[in-house]
């Protein structure tokens, strides 16, 4: 189309105008009313419901791999995925009734017999609460592999993977569109690679630390964070987090400094900030260790 | 249109936004002499010889122009001056074009024709235009191709300078300009300095200062003698550094404040060590798009480094002034009441927002995500129209000779910012090193083997580099960063020739020459200069 016959006007300010309409919905039992194009999950957050998610982010597409924030919905043969789900009127959604808890339970209950879930906080809070006992099921096959420690920037720790896929979705075309890893073998052997499993320095990688920091159970770390852990130093519960700005470039990216014993230990940005949507480059990821004369 | 600019590299989170947009369906053209990282996520790539992108931008505009796709409505409603530019323009065929930018004229055709006949468009440009001699002609040229199409002060289209420091916006915001207050206002209006002294108390000096280049002009008059530094690392970025540490040398005073002793700080008489100004310290800084967004202190500075603002104002007590103790935010709230632009900015919004772009005059106003909406208004809310700016073609200041006949242009590489002293501290596997990257066919023909040190000369000095060979260069272009001035002194190889408007200096189109080394070099690291030459 073109423009050069059109009329001066400032044409459309904003975006997403006259979308803006809610749907009202049922979430165990409570009326919520949410904007049309939200997720179930939003719904249940409406609701003041804590549900349980790890392969969902809200700075990525869902790719609805792990199904542990399914939830019923009634009229449903099957459980649905609410994170992934996008809200109808009327629906009516039970997040917490016998077939939900139980769905749960066996999911954690599978990544937990052949994952290292030590590192994975959430999912072990969400694994109490649902009861589930790996234990019962006999000796798992276990990856059992050494730590993969080829820079100074992040380590990648194959026995903590659940193949999540975020990583894979923020290298990729959520974010970073580097495309550096991506899940190569099937069944057991699958795991997230580099091309022909290079080591990362020689692999397409920018060290961007997109990955490291969506991953829910550890096995992408930071350095630091590795270094301190296994000198059995990394004390989360000391850490303070405060919100800044990097000092590279001027697009203006929010950085949280996690600090402990006056140190900078990591770097994270806010999912929810309209600059980053929680995504950094090298410089920003990991650039600070200036400040401490490094 | 991204334009002389490597956002991949040197913006790399703003490209987020920018792949976000192509994969829903935008299209994306790059102009750029070199096939950047950028460049690849391009629907076309347009490799322009440097220092031709005044001839690019008119050969655009002539043939928006010639294929009647002009926006008439707007160029009679809100701009003035056509008629001269058309008749300039005219000039600049397609074939003269591609003569001169090297860029084939189905290409320039192609870009004219999807960005006039788009419903938005950007043009986004960063060095690439301002590091040249005629920086001002380069940005002039392209805001003409938004004023001919309507591009510009709308939703979603505009003109896109990206600022390439983290609060370089900032510091004009705030008046480290020579000629402007706090918030543009002018230093030669007396209303606007009247309004200024009666809050600081003392009279405004009418007279504009002098801005980064003019103080070197100034130094080698001996006019100005005496230098503080905040900040800046002039020792080794500027161009031609060579001479540039001979003027700070040549000094009766030179102070220094910065959070290390760069090579600026060695040359000084006085060092005051500062706190890191983003981790260390509370303020504000202002990113590329005018977001004023809160820095705040997470760690405490290290020995003896004290906040900027600490600094200054015992600096001011010696000299026998108490301006107190302030606070970053009390002298924010001083600058939110002398500055309109600023006046809606509290502190507490600036939290609770994410951030304000200016103008935003008041406590109720949302901020501006783009400016220029007047251009639409029926009156142009009282403002002259905006003009078009007749500028031609003239190439780099330093043209290609037989004694150098290699175009050398530079930039930054992902992972790096600028004379590397913060990011030197990356422990960055992707670093490649300071080489001189050159063309598979240059390097075939001067007999150059990847990895090679070579010495690399310029009419100012020379410097011994390894050579990384790429086979997406073109002939003839050779390329470098500057971000390790310590292992290679790149800027005694750049160009000081400057723009008089701007204060820029050319560092992106050095003409050199690349010898290969006589003996294998045993210390590669070494530099030989020619001081006070150029």
């Amino acid at each position: 189309m073109t423009t050069t016959d059109s009329a001066p006007g400032p044409g459309g300010v904003g975006t997403g105008a006259g979308s803006e309409t809610a749907v009202e919905l049922t979430v165990d039992g409570r009326s919520v009313s949410v904007p049309v194009g939200s997720t179930v999950l939003d719904a249940c957050d409406a609701a003041g419901v804590d549900t349980p998610t790890l392969c969902y982010a809200e700075n990525l597409t869902p790719v609805n791999a792990c199904r542990v924030c399914v939830v019923e919905q009634d009229g449903s043969r099957t459980l649905i995925p609410s994170c992934s789900r996008r809200v109808e009127g009327g629906m009516d959604i039970k997040t917490d009734t016998e077939r939900v808890r139980h769905s749960r339970k066996m999911v954690l209950e599978f990544l937990a017999t052949g994952v290292d879930l030590s590192q994975a906080d959430d999912l072990n809070r969400w694994a109490e609460r649902y009861g589930a006992d790996p234990d019962r099921y006999p000796a798992p096959q276990v990856i059992d592999e050494p730590v993969r420690i080829q820079d100074e920037l992040y380590i990648r720790d194959y026995d903590k993977c659940v193949l999540c896929y975020k990583c894979v979705e923020a290298c990729g075309d959520d974010a970073q569109h580097t495309f550096a890893i991506a899940v190569a073998g099937r069944g057991f052997d699958a795991r997230i690679r580099t091309e022909f499993d290079v080591s990362l320095p020689d692999s397409a990688c920018v060290y961007c630390g997109n990955c490291v920091a969506v991953c829910p159970t550890n096995a992408l770390q930071f350095k630091t964070e590795f270094d301190l852990r296994q000198a059995d130093n990394w004390r989360p519960g000391d850490h303070t987090v405060t919100r800044t700005v990097c000092s590279y470039c001027g697009v203006g990216c929010n950085l949280e400094l996690h600090v402990q014993d006056e140190t900078i230990v990591k770097v994270t940005s806010p999912a929810d900030h309209s600059v980053t949507s929680g995504h950094l480059c090298i410089k920003g990821r990991f650039g600070w260790s200036y400040v401490h004369g490094r | 249109m991204l334009w002389g600019s490597n956002a991949r590299e040197a913006h790399p989170i703003f490209f987020h936004h920018l792949l976000k947009g192509l994969d829903n369906g935008a299209r994306m053209y790059c102009v750029d002499p070199r096939r950047t990282s950028s460049a690849k996520f391009a629907d076309a790539w347009l490799g322009l010889n440097v220092g031709t992108d005044i001839a690019l931008a008119n050969a655009v505009a002539r043939h928006i122009i010639s294929n009647d796709l002009h926006n008439k409505a707007f160029i009679e409603h809100a701009t003035s001056g056509f008629d001269a530019f058309a008749e300039v323009v005219d000039a600049y065929t397609l074939d003269r074009a591609a003569e001169i930018t090297g860029v084939p004229g189905s290409a320039i055709a192609e870009l004219a024709e999807a960005y006039a006949t788009a419903e938005t468009a950007q043009i986004l440009w960063t060095l690439g235009i301002t590091e040249h001699h005629n920086a001002v002609d380069n940005v002039v040229s392209l805001c003409n191709l938004a004023l001919l199409t309507g591009h510009v002060g709308r939703w979603g289209s505009g003109l896109v300078p990206l600022r390439g420091q983290n609060n370089v916006q900032g510091g004009g915001d705030m008046g480290a300009l020579p000629d402007k207050l706090p918030g543009f206002q002018d230093i030669t209006d007396p209303d606007a300095r009247a309004r200024f002294e009666a809050v600081w108390g003392f009279p405004v000096p009418p007279k504009p200062g002098l801005h980064l280049t003019l103080m070197f002009e100034a130094m080698k008059t001996k006019d100005l003698r005496a230098i503080y530094c905040i900040g800046e690392n002039p020792a080794d970025s500027e161009a031609d550094v060579e001479h540039a540490r001979a003027l700070l040398r040549d000094l009766d005073l030179l102070v220094v404040q910065d959070i290390f002793l760069t090579r600026t700080a060695e040359l000084a008489d006085v060092v005051f060590p500062a706190s890191v100004a983003w981790a260390e310290a509370d303020g504000t800084v202002t990113s590329s798009e005018r977001r004023v967004q809160r820095v705040r202190a997470a760690v405490p500075p290290p020995g003896e480094a004290r906040d900027d603002i600490e600094i200054i104002g015992e600096l001011a007590r010696r000299m026998g002034v108490d301006w107190g103790n302030p606070t970053a935010r009390e002298l924010w709230d001083e600058l939110r009441s002398l500055s309109p632009l600023h006046r809606g900015m509290t502190y507490e919004r600036l939290e609770s927002e994410g951030g304000l772009q200016w103008p935003c005059p008041d406590e109720n106003h949302p901020g501006s995500p783009f400016l220029h909406g007047w251009l639409w208004a029926d009156d142009l809310e009282g403002r002259d129209p905006a003009p078009f700016s007749v500028v031609e073609h003239a190439g780099p200041a330093e043209e290609l000779t037989d004694e150098f006949p290699l175009r050398l242009t530079t930039g930054r590489a992902l992972d790096s910012y600028n004379t590397g002293v913060q990011s030197g501290s990356i422990d960055s596997p992707i670093r490649y090193g300071n080489t001189i990257d050159l063309a598979t066919t240059d390097a075939a023909r001067l007999g150059i083997e990847d990895g090679e040190t070579v010495r690399v000369v310029s009419p100012r000095g020379s410097v011994e580099m390894p050579v990384r060979v790429l086979d997406d260069l073109p002939d003839g272009l050779t390329f470098t960063t500057f971000h390790f001035p310590e292992l290679v002194d790149v800027n005694v190889l750049t160009n000081d020739a400057w723009d008089k408007r701007s204060g820029t200096a050319e560092f992106k189109a050095a003409s050199i020459r690349v010898e290969k080394l006589a003996e294998p070099s045993i210390d590669s690291d070494t530099t030989t200069s020619e001081p006070g030459s150029g």
